[in-house]
């Protein structure tokens, strides 16, 4: 185990460690000391390593992501796992507002409750929350699956395209052009492996599916282009 | 952007170091505010006296003699007890509004920063750490505390534009955000008698709250009524004698991290403000949630 502390290192300095890994390192298992809300914190890492960061971190933590594991053992502030590309993002306590924003693949675990605009215009990343979302979360959300255990705040999946919502508790509002959907034996298939991913032991038929009823602007063919 | 800290201190054996705990965390958050700071701290003073907290320009003279030309206007022992730009003014407390009205009317040029039982304010521009130690506010004692650092966006970076805001006997007011409607509700707020010293948004939304109050609102029921009449992006943190709160717009984009022990309760914009509060490893830490006021009193 590789041990960085980030008091000492400083943030260059450990990200541009963490960025050299190549894809066959041997330096596989990594942590992350004195974080202390630090800022930008792990990202932009391309490798198959395991990061644990011991503490809560600051914006933007693992951004960027592809290939590595980064767990978080506090809480995430603001824009956690922004734009993922793959590999897994794990958060202990709470995230703060726009995790998982615009990723592209991958899976962010957050093991207690994510705010406002979670998975805001998502693009295949895969979101499991085991606790409560904000308002706005799944905004424009264009694909991938956000999988919420708790409840989801006011305008839940507004102007949705083609992502898959789950939700086992209870939603305060839809956002426009979302609506409950029909739970089919392929969405159950679906869910039950996202929530073994995620490390969730609900069980995939306490949850409600939500989605695009595809009735605004740009599903009418006739505007487009 | 701008940073907030705020320190609500449960436990009295830790008021010694109040002025310490707010100054480490007011400059962790200068990233988010480099422009000017400021604090509101609330210490009670002894026996039937109030305070007024003044800022001059040029405070060798304005304070020179000022404490025995204020006792002489109002008949009354003034006490002054100066810091950098700013002196804090003690009188008896029932010859408090004739003490302000002395000031406003013979030293025009004096700013009054707050005045009440307990609150002092102190801003100024520069970068926090630097104000800090102009006011030597790690070595100030009291019950809670506010601060703020400042990026300008909706007004002069200048002493007015700094925050805390004055809203009232022992109240004050910081804003992280903007306000949007703060030019039609200034002019709606002059009409009825409210003055402003700036262009600056946040002192529409303080005046805001005063309006209020005076109407017979409580601080409560002022900053519920705000979410109506408020348009824009702020995250709020106000003062008052014995307590503070917070309240965030319904959007909520601006940031906000509580932290509660039995020892305290902290505000800060982000968590790096509070990593170094005593057993913040084992304080409940959350997020306020948008549109819902939190308060905390003694």
């Amino acid at each position: 185990m590789q041990t960085i502390d980030l008091e000492a290192t400083g943030l260059r300095e450990m990200n541009s460690a963490l960025q050299a890994q190549a894809k066959d390192t041997n330096q596989t298992a990594w942590e992350i000391v004195n974080p202390r809300g630090a800022h930008a914190i792990a990202v932009g890492l391309d490798a198959p390593i395991d990061v644990a960061v011991r503490g809560s971190t600051g914006y933007y933590c693992a951004g960027m992501n592809k290939q590595a594991t980064v767990r978080v053992d506090g809480s995430a502030g603001p824009g956690v796992a922004e734009n993922m590309m793959s590999g897994t993002v794990v958060i202990e306590g709470d995230a703060s507002q726009y995790a998982g924003a615009t990723g592209h693949g991958g899976t962010l675990v957050i093991k207690g409750n994510a705010s406002s605009r979670c998975g805001i215009s998502m693009k295949g990343i895969d979101i499991v929350v085991h606790g409560n979302v904000g308002h706005m979360s799944a905004f424009m959300a264009q694909s991938g699956n956000l999988v919420v255990c708790g409840d989801a705040g006011e305008a839940l999946g507004d102007s949705i395209y083609e992502a898959r919502l789950f939700v086992r508790g209870s939603v305060k509002s839809l956002g426009a052009d979302c609506i409950e959907k029909e739970m089919r034996p392929e969405h159950l298939e679906i869910l039950a492996e996202l929530l073994e991913r995620g490390g969730c032991d609900a069980k995939p038929e306490e949850f409600k599916r939500y989605g695009s009823a595809r009735q605004l602007y740009n599903f009418n063919i006739d505007n487009a282009y | 952007m701008c940073g907030i800290v705020g320190l609500f201190l449960k436990d009295r054996s830790l008021e010694p170091q109040l002025g310490a705990l707010l100054t480490d965390m007011l400059i962790t958050m200068t990233d988010r505010g480099p422009d000017s700071a400021g604090i509101a701290i609330y210490a009670q003073n002894a026996g039937d006296t109030a305070k007024l907290t003044v800022q001059s320009a040029t405070p060798d003279e304005a304070f020179d003699g000022l404490a025995d030309k204020l006792g002489t206007a109002i008949g009354a022992k003034a006490t002054i007890e100066r810091r950098d730009s700013h002196a804090v003014l003690s009188m008896p407390r029932e010859k408090l509004d004739e003490a302000r009205g002395y000031l406003r009317a013979s030293h025009p040029d004096l700013r009054i920063m707050s005045s009440g039982d307990a609150v002092e304010i102190y801003k100024e521009v520069g970068l926090p750490k630097d104000v800090a130690e102009r006011f030597s506010l790690s070595a100030m004692q009291g019950s809670h505390g506010i601060g703020h650092t400042r990026m300008a966006t909706e007004s002069a970076v200048t002493t007015d534009g700094a925050h805390p805001y004055s809203t009232g006997a022992d109240q004050c007011l910081v804003h992280n955000g903007s306000l949007s409607n703060h030019n039609s509700l200034r002019r709606k707020l002059r009409r009825n008698g409210i003055e402003f010293e700036s262009q600056n948004d946040t002192e529409v939304g303080a005046a805001y709250l005063t309006w209020k109050m005076q109407q017979g609102a409580s601080l409560g029921e002022a900053l519920e009524a705000g979410l109506e009449d408020l348009d824009g992006f702020y995250t709020f943190v106000v003062g008052t004698k014995d307590g503070f709160g917070v309240v965030r717009d319904p959007i909520a984009c601006k940031p906000a991290v509580l932290a509660e022990t039995d020892r305290y309760v902290a505000f800060g914009s982000e968590y790096r403000a509070l990593v170094n509060l005593p057993g913040i490893e084992d304080a409940k830490v959350w997020e306020p949630e948008p549109a819902t006021v939190y308060f905390w009193s003694h």
